[in-house]
């Protein structure tokens, strides 16, 4: 109830932020037009997604990833060839509607990065698909979304119908468990990965759970006790990755000695910092998604140098959407519509991949990856590339 | 339904249960004096308990323990305990006294209506919430492991650690010694007789504001006392844990009878309980349906809580 309360009140202040610095750019760039120096300039492409809020980590991932994209952009093409304009949606499937409105407002925004988490993309892309917006999300895998008949909508990774038996074979080929224990947040992207985990893992899973998403449960003594008693020596967990600590934590303290298994959401070193470094070793993370340390060309070091951390998880996802909007913007096609029709038929080889879209908006069956990750000494690392489903 | 789940994890949901139960019961207190007192439902108590978390960890860290540090012996333990106790507890303190002077002092002054209260309680709430949370980045911070939680003995189908014992054994001393308090000293009967009746407490010469002081610092040490219990159990500590461990702290004081002291503690554990046994029954998503439900079905028939009485109710 506090929080539903707490958000609005944020959400509120929120939008009336971004309203008044929409307002601001209009007064400026208006007025002056001189953005527009070299060829096709003078347009923005937009980041839709979470900066700040529970999961923030994945979200500034992805921006980074795509603000490098168009920072080296207007390195060849003049300063502020193309803007790149940011909203925060903190994650919230409550904020990011009211930053779509925002967003679409904005007439020189030609293609949105983004949404990175499920939830909100349910929410906000129908905002994006009316306003006829282009937008590519770099980590959004809850397989709904392609079939909403959204025209706007690509995904640059596989769905979770990829990831999820992915995870389940790695658990059932190569932790060799023959009980599985399965526990999911309840967001639509946790409980839907659960799903198709329980579908792989059959007669194999004993027992599940549903737990309080991010803040909204931090004991979790009782499905701890479900996991020690049903004897399963591995548990897959949809959801995100501080509350995938807070609760691996309460395993181990428990003496549970079993492997934590867990997707895309979980990737990310916040997990390792809520889980504390014992805990957390030994724990399997799988992604629809090659390890961004093993990115082509030089994207690894020219994001180490421009942000001073590692690439993260969909950091070099994110950098090949953003160039791909700006490779389309670079042949002319600067408004949304043409932009949308360039996707269609757009063979991108980038840092991460080769990316061709379905009619659905999805990434070409050809060159779907799914890797596992380790965490081991406090690092996740790259462990084997899962077997395709 | 798993009814094989629930006979088959009885005994360890309920020792789960009671120990979360202890934790809820102490963060109960300080809603349950302050409004035994106040008539206030003093919502801001919520980030009284979370501040008092957090420095503890932060004192903590200090003497260069963090969450990967080994668990120390029983010597550091103790140490180490205190520590963390004095600091979260005089942090709880002074915020809940920080929060009474600024937030409610001059309301009361002036006479303001009591949805004047509730709003500042809120606005306290959130502007306290939301600046840990700046400041944290909103992330979880881990919690050093001072004690290594190993079996003392089993009970029916599950263990009983060292932990749990201690959380249960602080919690019912520190209930006993605030109860002995209330009802046995000078400034115990100041608390009751301004809870009876403020305006002929003040005739009879007691001091209303200071005895207003006491409570919300009496709140703020339990609360400090919980932070400690919580960030053992639990491990992790995030800006926004206090709001939703509030609200089941809350509820367990009008489930016990809201400004009745041994109604909290009874409140704290039979919520504490049932939403494990919910968890065990169904999935852990319905402990609060659960947990809610028993709250309204019960007040249907003891609109007063269970043990129902205030805070000023004279001794026999």
């Amino acid at each position: 109830m506090r929080q539903g309360l707490t958000r609005a009140l944020g959400g509120v202040a929120i939008v009336a932020l971004a309203a008044g610095l929409a307002a601001c750019n209009k007064s400026s760039s208006g007025g002056s037009g001189n953005a527009a120096e070299g060829k096709n300039c003078g347009y923005e492409i937009a980041y839709l997604g979470a900066l700040t809020g529970p999961s923030a980590n994945l979200g500034v991932n992805i921006e980074q990833g795509a603000e490098l994209a168009v920072e080296q952009y207007n390195k060849k093409n003049g300063a502020n060839c193309i803007v790149i304009k940011k909203f925060d949606s903190q994650g919230s499937a409550d904020v990011a509607p009211g930053l779509a409105r925002q967003l679409v407002a904005d007439k020189k925004i030609l293609g949105v990065v983004g949404l990175p988490f499920s939830g909100e993309s349910q929410a906000a892309n129908p905002i994006l698909n009316d306003a006829q917006i282009p937008n590519i999300t770099p980590s959004a895998t809850n397989p709904v979304l392609s079939t909403k008949g959204w025209k706007y909508f690509h995904r640059a990774v596989a769905n979770d119908s990829a990831q999820g038996p992915a995870a389940g074979a790695y658990i059932k080929n190569v932790l060799k468990a023959e009980k599985a224990f399965v526990v999911d947040d309840q967001s639509a992207y946790g409980a839907g990965l659960a799903d198709q985990v329980k579908a792989t893992l059959g007669s194999a899973v004993v027992d599940s759970d549903k737990v309080g998403g991010e803040g909204k449960q931090t004991d979790f003594s009782a499905t701890v006790t479900k996991v020690v008693a049903s004897g399963a020596t591995a548990l897959f967990y949809g959801g995100y990755y501080q509350n995938a600590g807070v609760f691996r934590k309460q395993l181990t303290a428990a003496g549970w000695k079993g492997v934590l298994v867990a997707g895309d959401g979980v990737n990310d070193k916040g997990y390792i910092e809520a889980a504390g470094k014992d805990a957390a070793e030994g724990t399997i993370l799988t992604c629809p998604c090659a390890p961004a340390s093993k990115a082509k060309g030089s994207f690894v070091t020219d994001y180490k140098t421009r942000w001073k951390v590692d690439a993260g998880t969909y950091s070099d996802v994110a950098y090949d959407a953003a160039n791909i909007f700006l490779e389309g913007i670079s042949k002319g096609n600067t408004t949304p519509e043409k932009l949308n029709d360039y996707l269609k038929s757009v063979n991108y080889t980038g840092v991460a991949n080769t990316y061709k879209f379905t009619d659905t908006g999805e990434l070409d069956p050809t060159q779907i990856v799914v890797w596992a990750f380790k965490v081991n000494n406090g690092e996740v690392v790259p462990d084997q590339a899962a077997p395709k489903a | 339904m798993h009814f094989s789940n629930l006979f088959h994890q009885f005994g360890e949901l309920t020792v789960t249960g009671l120990a979360q139960g202890a934790i809820i019961a102490l963060f109960a207190l300080g809603y349950t004096l302050v409004y035994g007192v106040l008539r206030l439902i003093n919502f801001a108590h919520s980030e009284v308990f979370t501040v008092g978390a957090f420095t503890a960890v932060i004192v903590w860290g200090g003497f260069g323990l963090n969450q990967d540090s080994p668990t120390p012996g029983l010597g550091g333990f103790v140490g180490y305990l205190l520590i963390g106790l004095v600091a979260a507890m005089a942090a709880s303190a002074v915020t809940a006294l920080v929060i009474e002077l600024v937030a409610y002092r001059p309301l009361r002054r002036r006479n303001a209506p009591p949805l004047a209260f509730l709003i500042t309680a809120i606005g306290a709430s959130i502007a306290i919430s939301e600046f840990v949370g700046v400041l944290t980045h909103r992330n979880n911070k881990g919690v050093p492991r001072l004690i290594k939680q190993e079996e003392v003995f089993p009970f029916l189908d599950g263990k009983v650690t060292d932990l749990q014992i201690f959380i249960v054994v602080v919690a019912l001393v520190m209930m006993v010694g605030l109860d002995l308090f209330i009802n046995r000293t000078r400034l115990g009967r100041g608390i009751r007789a301004v809870s009876q009746n403020p305006d002929s407490a003040a005739l009879m010469g007691v001091n209303k504001n200071r005895v207003i002081s006491l409570v919300f610092l009496l709140g703020g040490l339990m609360a400090g006392v919980a932070a400690i219990m919580y960030l053992l159990k639990i491990g992790n500590v995030r800006y926004d844990n206090g709001l939703y461990l509030g609200v089941e702290a809350f509820a367990a004081a009008v489930l016990g009878g809201i400004g009745n002291l041994r109604g909290a503690l009874l409140g704290g554990i039979v919520l504490g309980l049932f939403e494990n046994y919910v968890a065990g029954l169904f999935a852990t998503n319905w402990h609060s349906v659960g947990a809610f439900v028993l709250l309204v079905a019960l007040l249907m028939f003891r609109p007063t809580g269970l043990l129902g009485e205030s805070l000023g109710r004279a001794r026999a």
